[in-house]
């Protein structure tokens, strides 16, 4: 397990857009937030027998 | 007409629902997208928050700075909350853009944004207690924000001991109240038609 | 009668199909715990190391010395604050609304008697005693006087040991330096939070003495943590913060709340409205059609709307 260990304790790199900075792993949260949710609408959903 | 209060308060709750309601074995056919298991998956990150909470709560507040396992479990409590925040989002915005406050479903939404802001209470007050450098910068920082509203009269970010019995005891019971009684209104009015749905002479509002 | 009697709240008359809910419950929770633990055994978490009085004081001496003479002096952060620490300023305002004043003093700090006066009765230092004596006896302006004059020496010295010894600064040299000593010595840490009771759980005052000087303040830079730098949002390292806090924090950076004094009252209320508007979303004109005017319930309910020639 230690071996899989990426140490996540550097400086984070930020990304500027005007007077506002966001960490590269808070934008990566948020992106995951925007590609679940259009794989969510865009992915078909298994179909199942009807009853 | 019936005046005991047992009377009153069973017709109240439990005589509102049917069992086959309460756990169904069948769903509408055109609950058929992938946006639908964010509820659930929100549910199951809070699951997880809460059992290695529960752990965390065993060993007591500093355990986990000098334990291996101990670390691990704080590790799987930090990133139960991050997923958790991401599933609650998704499904906020499925649940938007479903209109899915239609049809007496209002309090479902209401109880729904009040499950999001006692989470960020609630998230707020752990990050209080992690007995860090970054306990004590949030802290020192938050505390302005709260004590120029007044509300840093009563809560003392400082106070640690404060912020551990709020963060373990208090604002987690006040979250599950607010969620069980979330899914409680779902099962009780279904997951929502789709807009202009054929059987629906109503439609959307 | 209205359109939300209709099937909205009907029993669904339409087509069903069989559904596992408690199965999907704990294929779920199968799925998110291996999620977890995996970024977890992977990524771990941050636990950067708590700061002490005496971390402070041993690595930051100078500006130990300066915040405790500013302490005295009443001139920095905690002493000018106010509610709830004490009575020193009106604090922040929202429009005529003194929220912060009205809620009272509850959480009362004299930094000057509690950081420094009180703390000094514990020293071995034989030459406190004597100082003490001074500093009691003196008027409050002679005391503010002695320590601001000293305040402005060590600034123009950087340095107390370069400071030349006068009486214009009164007992305050000996006193700045006998606190630093107990600092220094790991033994401020423990008085300033055992107060009440041997058992700490209170560290209101060691952390307000903290967070008043420079140092601190640094650590809190370098970490990216200040509100300038969105700070509000990160987290220590490279991990993810609080993303969540993205339109709090986002607030703090824009005119004309960025410059003005009382922002924190203000963007309270403005996050209080915008809270009320989310609660109430559904009931919102306009924004309440969007998802008629951008459809992406289309997509969601694509099979039913087809299988129903919708």
């Amino acid at each position: 397990m230690a071996l899989l260990a990426i140490s996540l304790n550097g400086p984070a790199k930020y990304f500027t857009f005007g007077p506002f900075t966001v960490s590269v792993p808070n934008l990566i949260m948020i992106g995951l937030i925007f590609v679940l949710f259009t794989l969510a609408l865009v992915i078909p959903f298994p179909k199942h027998k009807g009853k | 007409m019936a005046t005991m209060w047992t009377t009153r308060v069973r017709r109240a709750t439990i005589e509102k629902f049917e069992p086959q309601d309460v756990l169904p074995d069948d769903q509408p056919s055109y609950v058929a997208s992938w946006i639908y298991v964010f509820g659930v998956l929100t549910l199951a990150a809070l699951a997880i928050i809460i059992g290695s909470g529960l752990w965390l709560t065993t060993e007591g507040a500093i355990w986990w700075h000098s334990s291996s396992v101990g670390h691990f479990i704080n590790s799987m409590h930090l990133w139960s909350v991050e997923l958790f925040f991401v599933f609650m989002v998704v499904h906020l915005w499925g649940k938007f853009w479903m209109a899915a406050w239609r049809g007496r479903r209002f309090q479902t939404w209401v109880t729904g944004a009040f499950a999001f802001l006692a989470s960020l209470g609630t998230a707020f007050t752990g990050y209080l207690i992690q007995w860090d450098f970054d306990s004590q910068w949030i802290a020192t920082q938050a505390k302005d924000g709260l004590n120029s509203v007044g509300i840093g009269s009563f809560f003392n970010t400082l106070n640690t001991g404060q912020a551990i019995l709020l963060h373990v005891a208090l604002l987690p019971l006040v979250v599950g109240i607010i969620v069980i009684w979330h899914v409680i209104l779902v099962r009780r009015n279904g997951v929502v038609p789709p807009l202009d749905a054929k059987e629906i002479a109503g439609g959307a509002k | 009668m209205s359109k939300e009697r209709n099937v909205d709240l009907a029993k669904w008359s339409g087509p069903k199909r069989p559904y596992d809910l408690v199965k999907e419950f704990v294929i779920a929770l199968v799925v998110v715990t291996v999620l977890i633990a995996g970024l977890a055994a992977v990524f771990s978490s941050p636990d950067e190391p708590a700061v002490t009085l005496k971390v402070w004081a041993q690595k930051a001496p100078t500006d130990f010395v300066a915040t405790a003479t500013g302490e005295l002096a009443g001139t920095t952060i905690s002493a000018a604050y106010g509610a709830p620490y004490n009575n020193a300023s009106e604090g922040l305002k929202l429009g005529p609304l003194k929220l912060q004043k009205w809620a009272g003093v509850t959480i009362p700090v004299n930094p000057a008697v509690d950081f420094v006066v009180n703390p000094l009765t514990f020293s071995r230092d034989t030459t406190i005693p004597a100082a003490l004596a001074q500093w009691n006896s003196a008027s409050a302006d002679q005391q503010t006087k002695w320590a601001t004059d000293y305040a402005s020496a060590l600034e123009k010295a950087g340095d107390p040991a370069k400071v030349v010894t006068s009486d214009a600064y009164g007992p305050v040299p000996i006193m700045t330096n006998g606190v630093l000593n107990l600092a220094q010595e790991g033994v401020l840490d423990g008085l300033l939070t055992t107060t009440v009771t041997p058992y700490p759980s209170d560290f209101t005052k060691p952390m307000l003495f903290l967070a008043d000087g420079g140092y601190f303040d640094e650590l809190g830079a370098t970490l990216h943590l200040h509100g300038d730098q969105m700070g509000m949002m990160n987290e220590t390292g490279s991990y993810p913060g609080q993303s969540w806090l993205w339109l709090f924090s986002a607030m703090y950076q824009v005119e004309p709340l960025k410059s003005s004094a009382n922002a924190d009252t203000q963007i309270f209320a403005l996050l209080l409205l915008l809270n009320l508007g989310f609660i109430f979303m559904p009931k919102i004109p306009f924004i309440n059609r969007l998802p008629r005017l951008i459809p992406f319930h289309r997509l969601i309910w694509r099979r039913y709307y087809r299988e129903n020639n919708l």
